[in-house]
């Protein structure tokens, strides 16, 4: 009798040669320009459940740009490993040809001719007609959405999340959980959610006076015949990454513990399938299915990563479906006896020129705009170079916010936090309003400016850096290392906190950095309350009005080590 | 100046002791877990220490111990300025050895929680609890 894990076993490998031969299948079909709708939701029906996954939305309802990142750094265990593999290594772990459509969705070479070739990606309404499909072929699906969905652009911003709970509620999912929607502070969270049509899940939110479970936990859904209990883990440093002010009354955490009671809880309800729908992030998960027992499926998110493949942990298998509504996952699961006995998975590209947009939710989706349609569309200015963000350090969507706060505050040092959103343009793009705000939209964008020590400012380089490269995954919080304009600096990724910077220098005038003297650091996204200052899109609007097209010298004053 | 390998030492110990007078905190989480213990060695197992990995707000972190069978459990802030935070002490009509509080951490350190068994063994285990400024999620 075949085990559950050999069956495992052999449901990747079958999985990896459907993908494979689809993934080439496609990728030569686009090259003859004749990709079409039906091939890329070509899926061939298995067993009796499927999952829909899709994360990280941004608040990103149009095709966009989205370059994935060239440096994605995993430390200890994680070093080398999916998700830490970028660029040519990531083409030949998964066998992916240069070029090709899928090389162009998944990693960063060549990126600007790609995008040219291949057009944009994503879009509510594309993600829409591929939900559909999905339905059309497997109508008891369950549609998951992992968070980080409400937060990202200027329309999100101005209807406080508004937009994107229309166009979810007409998506219909069947539950969700959060991480940036609590920028948006607790008491527009608890409003939003008390009128929702779906679960808002969180085992690990928790009354911070009290520390008891302040939202539920889990739902059981009775799919196909099978019982599935969809566990929510939302984003577990809320109050550390983000300002806690804003929603003072909760707690996170990742709570190990509490995620296996609550497993053993819906197992002993005697659920078929347990599935979580995370917002840890990828190494977090990882770790954490290796060690809380009895989860089949993790959809993991906040990350950002799109892997093709589903990467196995013990008995758990996780997926990881990309952000800004580039990807949907698409999860059939063999489930008898109350057992995984097998699956089949597919990372489908939203490419916006070949899958059709929905036109109901086009429509909603233009609805919403309508207002702020003028304003969303103004040219502020051109650029020359590829802007972008994504990467352990800076981007060059950063290194113009650093020129912009430099310039705009007159400061001699800028930060830029390491968020892992904000969208890309290629050269010759026209830079929008609606584009500023994609890079910098948030409840907490004031640009200060303040005075730092040396000693300090080396301090939070110390301290971002360890939420990144600490080699135990759960004392990472998923985010990148904060840009800096104005310095540069050294570090060695592998040793321990306290010693990574080196050789910090204020690139002005070559200086050494000075522990003791003071600079003139402007900054945005702090989470202290009452931090003061002028919008930073403004900051940015303005400086680029006055430099009319952007053009960036590569950023070398980052040296990177230890890698 | 020719030192022999054993003024050297003396030396290096002198400075030790000189240094460890003005400073007592240096050292004083061991030293407060040998008080509790009388200097006895303690084993692992048997003991739970619940504490968050990276603290929300250093200055109320909520930790729990259990530990089954023990007739007291110190918990220990191995990197405050004083280390002992709470004994808790359990008689024999305790339906359950298990003690929640929350303690104001300085910096990012090990919280060690110490159990004294009925049989006067003990045991212990720790968790670090970061202490930080926070970073910027994705």
């Amino acid at each position: 009798m075949i085990s559950r894990r050999e069956f495992i076993q052999a449901s990747l490998a079958a999985s990896t040669i459907l993908g494979g031969a689809g993934l080439s299948r496609w990728s030569r079909a686009m090259a003859q320009q004749s990709l079409t709708q039906d091939q890329l939701l070509d899926f061939d029906t298995f067993g009796n459940v499927t999952l829909i996954h899709i994360t990280d939305i941004h608040a990103q309802v149009k095709p966009i740009w989205f370059r994935e990142p060239e440096i994605n750094l995993g430390v200890g265990e994680a070093r080398g490993v999916p998700p830490h593999v970028v660029g040519k290594d990531f083409l030949e772990m998964f066998k992916i040809a240069p070029n090709t459509p899928e090389a162009y969705a998944l990693t960063y070479e060549n990126f600007t001719d790609l995008a040219k070739a291949y057009g944009r990606m994503g879009g509510m309404d594309r993600v829409a007609t591929v939900v559909k499909s999905i339905r059309a072929d497997r109508p008891e699906a369950l549609l998951l959405d992992g968070g980080d969905t409400w937060h990202g652009s200027m329309v999100s911003l101005k209807t406080a999340g508004q937009d994107m709970v229309d166009i979810m509620n007409q998506l219909a999912p069947d539950a969700m959980t959060s991480h940036w929607e609590w920028t948006f502070g607790q008491d527009r969270v608890n409003e939003i959610v008390e009128g929702l049509p779906f679960a808002f899940l969180g085992a690990n939110i928790f009354d911070a006076e009290w520390d008891e479970p302040a939202f539920e936990p889990y739902k059981i859904f009775e799919r196909g015949g099978v019982r599935i209990a969809v566990i929510g883990q939302a984003f577990p440093y809320m109050p550390i990454a983000n300002p806690k002010w804003m929603f003072p009354d909760y707690s996170f955490g990742i709570r190990e513990e509490r995620m296996q009671e609550v497993v053993d809880e819906v197992r002993g309800q005697g659920v078929d399938l347990v599935v979580c729908l995370s917002h840890n992030g990828f190494d977090v998960d990882r770790k954490m299915v290796s060690r809380v027992k009895g989860i089949d499926v993790i959809l993991t998110g906040h990350t950002h990563d799109a892997v093709p493949e589903p990467v196995i942990v013990g008995e758990t298998i996780l997926i990881a479906s990309g952000s800004n509504g580039k990807f949907v996952s698409r999860v059939d699961l063999d489930v008898r006896e109350g057992r995984m006995m097998g699956f089949r998975h597919k990372l489908i590209p939203i490419f916006s020129d070949v899958i059709a947009p929905d036109a109901d939710m086009a429509a909603l989706i233009d609805g919403t705009r309508a207002p702020y349609k003028a304003e969303l569309e103004e040219v502020i200015g051109q650029t020359e170079s590829l802007l972008y963000r994504r990467g352990n350090f800076n981007g060059t969507w950063d290194d113009l916010i650093c020129e912009a706060m430099l310039s705009e505050r007159d400061a001699e040092i800028a930060m830029s936090p390491g968020v892992r959103w904000g969208t890309t343009l290629l050269p010759g793009d026209a830079i929008t309003r609606e584009d500023i705000h994609n890079a910098t939209s948030m409840t907490y964008g004031a640009c200060y400016r303040t005075e730092m020590t040396g000693e300090t400012i080396r301090t939070i380089l110390e301290d971002v850096a360890d939420n990144i490269f600490n080699t135990d995954p759960y004392y990472q919080q998923g985010g990148d290392m904060v840009r800096i304009g104005g310095m540069g600096y050294a570090i060695d990724v592998s040793a321990p906190i306290g010693s990574r910077i080196s050789n910090m220098t204020l690139l002005k005038d070559g200086s050494e950095i000075d522990p003791a003297r003071s600079y003139v650091v402007a900054g945005w996204a702090s989470v202290n309350e009452g931090t003061e200052g002028p919008q930073i899109w403004d900051v940015i609007e303005s400086h680029i009005k006055k430099i009319g097209t952007v053009s960036l010298t590569p950023n070398t004053s980052v040296v990177v080590t230890g890698a | 100046m020719n030192l022999t390998r054993r003024t050297a030492l003396g030396l290096a110990l002198g400075g030790a002791a000189v240094a460890a007078l003005p400073v007592p905190a240096l050292a004083n989480g061991a030293e407060a877990i040998a008080a509790f213990t009388g200097g006895a060695t303690a084993g692992s197992g048997g003991i739970t220490l619940t504490a968050p990995e990276i603290a929300e707000n250093g200055n109320t972190v909520p930790v729990a111990v259990d530990a089954p069978g023990a007739t007291a459990i110190a918990v220990f802030a191995t990197g405050n300025p004083t280390p002992e935070v709470a004994v808790f002490t359990f008689g024999p009509a305790a339906g359950s050895q298990m003690a929640s509080t929350r303690i104001r951490l300085s910096k990012t350190q090990d919280v060690v929680a110490v159990a004294k068994m009925a049989d006067g063994s003990f045991v212990q285990a720790s968790a670090t609890v970061k202490v930080t400024i926070g970073g910027c999620g994705g």
